[in-house]
């Protein structure tokens, strides 16, 4: 039994400053990291390893740097990974990196499971796990709070949509999406860290993946960004202090009847 | 294909580097730019640089142009009845068919009893036709049986766009139908716009935690497919008098099979949608404490809306998820926003911009939830919102 988790090494937006003066984005210095979501994906991987018995494995597809995040899955736990790293790979948009990371998958034998995060923190599209159910051709479960069992060749999860949460029962292999709720992603031990100093880095290209050129990269994508700018917010702002709150709360009560609200106080 | 720059022409204005969306591009020791194995051929840097030193060698591989004609969105129910969203796509469809004159078709998966009375509701908005698939399993979502409906009837039908709204549902099967149909999808978008020379629909979205805007196009291939945020636009009013069809397709003829079983389904803790509230008060880190949510529950009580929150303070714990306000919890547009507490950081700030009326309560003047606020008031939130509440409740 194996558990494939699928990763991406992001830009930490967090860290994102706008310079003031020139409203640009400062790139200076923003930190690499994983993806916060992938790290509940990583967490439930080890978790079921664990648990179930098998083998946890980490891939990602990205350029030779992402190198640094698949080390963070080993020093967390993660037992073995791979680096999908090629140039025939740029210019991949969500469909052709789900083609990509699904032929990876293929090759590895005996996959149960394929977790994948809710979505990047820097494009934020939550494409990438369905896509992946599609070419695999597995089915799929999102937003995962709880993995309930394994047994007999099926998942047991619960799944929560907008209002409700569902208890759904998959059979096996299937992809996952998984969601904060699910777990507590581990700090890495110091034995963990030890080991992926040491550990050396499969790197897989297009040639071991085999499968069709055009559904790769830039030619497998049928999207792309035709333009880019920053985000800017502009607006008629009143900003106001009083020294009595009193007076404040009076401001706000007054602005919100005169915006058409019915409101009364005394 | 592969971009390059042409030392000699490069003035080391670095416009390139704030303009690409992958961080792909450094300056070298000589004051020149170069570009990284981070590169993703996306050619924006290619238009931007001034001086045009940045070249592409090699053309990106041309397909035959696709086909398709109309503009397609996904009819989304709620229990039994249109949920608000597909309204919502209704409106950006009506926009765009006015610039390429092209149809408004809906997809409407129903049971048989509501099936009929649904599809007419959707034309009294000012949709032309309705794809409608009627039976009882389509009362639940089932997650194989819309791929395989959705995937045919485009497969079948062959539209020039596609529009589903980026709820959990929309989010979870429609990637699935784009990569059957081997077509791109851009999620999430804010704003669609039409090429006025190529007629290609402009899909506009937030990237980089709402940092960036980008703009994507999808050239060769057909449906043009993309998710639309909710509450990024009006829902379509009714339209006196408007006529459209219905075309029933059979569900049997598409044998759609699942193989994920449904064992149980429950209402979460909190039953309320707040993309559904026409008033939120939010809180964020300012609060301190979980507890002193409470205090914001009062006020929205008393004043008929509900308890929104920052991803500070759902981080923190001090409220569940489907409370968060922002690029990754919801996107709202109530009638009237309170923030109380809440700095602003851009992720928030994007989902919620677009309320119609936003006041903010922060002890910070230079906090930049201020930039967004019709009325901001500096000051305690532990002392201003308990007189509200006090104010409000004398009078009841």
């Amino acid at each position: 039994m194996k558990f494939i988790v699928c990763i991406k090494q992001v830009p930490d937006t967090m860290e994102v400053k706008i310079d003031p003066k020139t409203k640009r984005i400062v790139r200076e210095g923003i930190p690499s990291i994983i993806n916060p979501y992938d790290t509940y994906a990583l967490e439930e991987g080890i978790r079921l390893k664990e648990r179930f018995q098998g083998e946890s494995i980490a891939i990602t597809m990205g350029p030779p740097q992402a190198d640094a995040s698949l080390r963070e899955c080993i020093a967390m736990g993660i037992d073995s990974v791979i680096l999908l790293s090629d140039r025939a790979f740029a210019g991949s948009d969500t469909l052709a990196t789900s083609y990509t990371l699904s032929q990876a998958i293929r090759k590895i034998s005996d996959v149960s499971l394929v977790i994948c995060g809710r979505e990047a923190l820097d494009g934020s599209t939550g494409q990438v796990g369905p896509e992946i159910a599609e070419f695999l051709g597995f089915p799929i479960i999102t937003y995962v709070k709880e993995i309930l069992n394994i047994a007999n060749g099926f998942v047991e999860c619960v799944r929560l949509m907008e209002d409700h949460y569902e208890t759904l029962k998959s059979p096996l292999p299937a992809v996952i999406t998984v969601i904060k709720e699910i777990n507590e992603p581990r700090l890495a031990s110091l034995k963990g860290l030890l080991k992926s100093k040491k550990a050396n880095i499969p790197l897989w290209t297009k040639n071991d993946l085999g499968g069709e050129d055009k559904s790769y990269g830039q030619d497998g994508s049928p999207t792309k960004v035709a333009d880019i700018w920053a985000h800017e917010i502009k607006k008629e702002v009143k900003i106001i202090q009083h020294d009595e709150p009193e007076q404040s709360a009076e401001e706000i009560l007054n602005q919100i009847k005169d915006w058409g609200f019915a409101i009364k106080w005394k | 294909m592969e971009i390059k720059v042409i030392s000699e022409k490069c003035n080391g204005c670095k416009i390139c580097i704030e303009k690409c969306p992958f961080g792909a591009i450094e300056m070298d020791a000589n004051g020149k730019a170069f570009i990284t194995e981070r590169c993703n051929l996306c050619m924006v840097c290619v238009k931007a640089c001034p001086v045009q030193a940045i070249e592409a060698i090699g053309e990106r591989q041309k397909k035959t142009s696709a086909e398709g004609k109309d503009i397609w969105f996904f009819a989304e129910t709620k229990r039994d009845k249109i949920s608000y969203v597909s309204y919502e796509l209704l409106n950006f469809a009506r926009n765009i068919s006015s610039q390429i004159n092209q149809k408004v078709c809906a997809v409407l998966f129903s049971t048989k009893s509501k099936g009929e009375e649904l599809s007419q509701q959707l034309i009294s908005h000012g949709t032309d036709r309705v794809y409608l698939v009627e039976d009882e399993t389509l009362a639940e979502f089932r997650h194989d049986i819309y791929v395989c409906l959705t995937a045919n009837l485009i497969l079948k039908h062959k539209p020039n766009i596609f529009l589903a709204s980026a709820t959990m549902l929309g989010r979870s099967f429609i990637p699935q139908v784009a990569a059957r149909i081997k077509t791109g999808l851009t999620a999430d978008c804010t704003d669609l716009k039409i090429d006025s020379k190529t007629k290609l629909l402009l899909q506009i979205r937030p990237t980089f935690g709402g940092n960036l805007m980008a703009m994507i196009m999808c050239e060769n291939y057909r449906p043009q497919m993309a998710t639309i945020r909710p509450k990024t636009i009006d829902e379509a009013p009714v339209i006196p008098g408007y006529k459209g069809e219905i075309i029933q397709e059979s569900y049997k003829s598409f044998s759609p099979t699942c193989r994920v079983e449904l064992i149980k389904k429950e209402k979460t803790e909190q039953t309320i949608d707040i993309q559904e509230s026409e008033i939120i008060v939010s809180g964020g880190r300012g609060l301190g404490d979980g507890k002193n949510f409470d205090m914001l529950k009062k006020l929205a009580d008393l004043l008929g809306g509900v308890v929104g929150a920052s991803r500070a303070a759902v981080d923190a714990g001090w409220m569940p998820y489907p409370h968060q306000v922002g690029q990754t919890g919801k996107t709202v547009k109530p009638k009237l926003y309170i923030a109380c507490g809440i700095s602003g950081a851009i992720q928030h700030l994007v989902g919620m911009q677009t309320s119609d009326y936003i006041i903010a309560i922060n002890k910070d003047s230079n906090a930049p939830i201020f930039k967004v606020a019709n009325l901001g008031i500096v000051g305690d939130i532990f002392q201003i919102i308990p007189a509200m509440i006090k104010k409000i409740e004398n009078n009841n």
